[in-house]
């Protein structure tokens, strides 16, 4: 018996050291997927709750992943709770029709009008915030998470040839948005 | 390469993520077409922009601290730090009823099952890796001298000395008389955990066997494979993960793993 609970305590203590250094990069990921902090608060604690149920058969190799992994499967299936809601919901996984709101214009050909200037953190978030759902995904995992495509298509739940495509079209996206942004403030 | 491929693997490029052939195809590409050698460097400038920028949002202090109050902590007995967890779990339920209200059983199911997917493709990585590094510690250990740190065919000497080495106690068995000599005991690391070392002998043939910890309650099925042209059997026993590796043949390696275990299982002698 004492053994049992002292393994109990062993693997808490295990998840803890594990899991908890990723919290910043849990939310983070959650709030953009989310787009907004209650939503994102209330997924990252059910992650932690799944995870630790989990952690049994974890084997590696990166705990980040991983953890991203159930956390991708919390907020999805949340999604598909307000998908059968009345309300609309434009953050289901669905990719986008070929029908693009004016905003991603294909960006402007001419280079030198594209001089890339530091936008403040907010701005940059707000443009990754509005891009669709899977392509910010990919944008978030990619370049706030520095992870692989083969980690990204883990998480995402497709191929690493969808990976690349879904993030070159995400750039595009971005940068015409960038340049949009550009145009209407100088 | 035309601009459709190259508008869509310049990406890949930026990050570092295609293999030399290709690389090179999307380079000379690029060399040779200016839209996409503006495309690149326009990519390029806004990642840069990107990673200087700090996007990453720190968790509310509220979160964290809910967070860390579910689990135990250091020196806190497992009985008294079921209570926070029990008070989260509560809390959880109310605040969750919102968010979660709705969610059928069966989403939630899926969901795990998805979980475990991402799992096991993950420990499928990991298992290649245990393969590749049990195979390297075979290979260091028939260098001169790195063989055994304890040589003896005296299971009673090899089964002592592994006292306090290690977490587990690696079971010694002497297979002499089926075969396999009991030539002595090692202390190696494998994925940077120590792991014991049984090593036998078949005829000039040497086996090194790898006993840990078995991680997770499942016991998997026996598995056989062949990395760098040796053999490696792959089981679990009596809570123990077993890897034999030899360049003994795999129905040898096969015969050793069965005897090994009916002896294990028949317990000590």
């Amino acid at each position: 018996m004492t053994g049992d609970a002292h393994d109990e305590h062993d693997r808490a203590r295990r998840f803890r050291d594990a899991a908890l250094p990723h919290l910043d990069d849990l939310f983070t990921f959650a709030h953009y997927l989310m787009r907004n902090v209650a939503d994102a608060e209330d997924a990252v604690q059910e992650c932690y709750l799944r995870a630790l149920r989990h952690f049994d058969s974890y084997r590696g190799p990166a705990m980040k992943p991983w953890l991203l992994a159930i956390l991708k499967n919390v907020c999805k299936a949340e999604f598909a709770r307000r998908s059968t809601a009345p309300a609309p919901s434009e953050c289901d996984d669905a990719e986008p029709t070929a029908e693009q709101p004016p905003i991603w214009q294909q960006p402007q050909s001419s280079p030198e009008a594209e001089l890339l200037r530091q936008w403040d953190d907010q701005t940059i978030r707000r443009l990754v915030a509005a891009l669709p759902q899977p392509f910010r995904e990919v944008i978030v995992l990619r370049e706030i998470n520095n992870l692989s495509y083969r980690e990204i298509a883990e998480i995402a739940g497709v191929p690493v040839g969808t990976v690349m495509s879904r993030l070159a079209r995400a750039r595009t996206m971005l940068r015409a948005a960038w340049n949009t942004e550009e145009g209407s403030t100088t | 390469m035309n601009c459709a491929e190259s508008e869509t693997l310049l990406h890949a490029l930026i990050d570092g993520e295609l293999d030399a052939g290709h690389a090179r195809d999307v380079e000379a590409h690029v060399a040779a077409c200016p839209a996409c050698a503006d495309n690149l460097q326009a990519f390029r400038a806004m990642r840069e922009a990107i990673a200087a920028a700090n996007l990453k949002e720190p968790a509310p202090a509220s979160l964290r601290s809910r967070i860390e109050a579910s689990l135990p902590l250091h020196g806190v007995r497992a009985e008294r730090a079921r209570k926070p967890w029990a008070v989260w779990l509560l809390s959880l339920r109310s605040s969750w009823r919102s968010f979660f209200g709705g969610l059928a059983l069966g989403t939630a199911l899926s969901a795990a099952v998805a979980a475990s997917l991402v799992i096991a493709v993950v420990r499928n990585d990991q298992q290649q890796e245990t393969a590749s590094e049990i195979v390297s510690a075979h290979l260091r250990s028939l260098q001169p001298g790195h063989l055994t740190d304890v040589e003896t065919s005296d299971q009673h000497t090899v089964k002592p000395w592994f006292n306090g080495k290690l977490d587990v106690a690696p079971p010694v068995i002497d297979l002499t008389a089926q075969g396999f000599t009991l030539i002595g005991g090692r202390l190696d690391y494998i994925n940077g955990e120590p792991e014991g070392a049984i090593i036998y002998r078949r005829r000039q043939h040497i086996i090194n066997l790898f006993v840990a910890r078995h991680a997770g309650a499942e016991h998997g099925a026996a598995k056989s494979e062949t990395v760098r042209g040796f053999n490696i059997r792959h089981w679990t026993a009596e809570g123990l993960d077993f890897w034999a590796v030899s360049d003994i043949s795999a129905g040898e390696l096969d015969e050793f793993a069965r005897k090994f275990t009916a002896a294990l299982r028949r317990g000590p002698s």
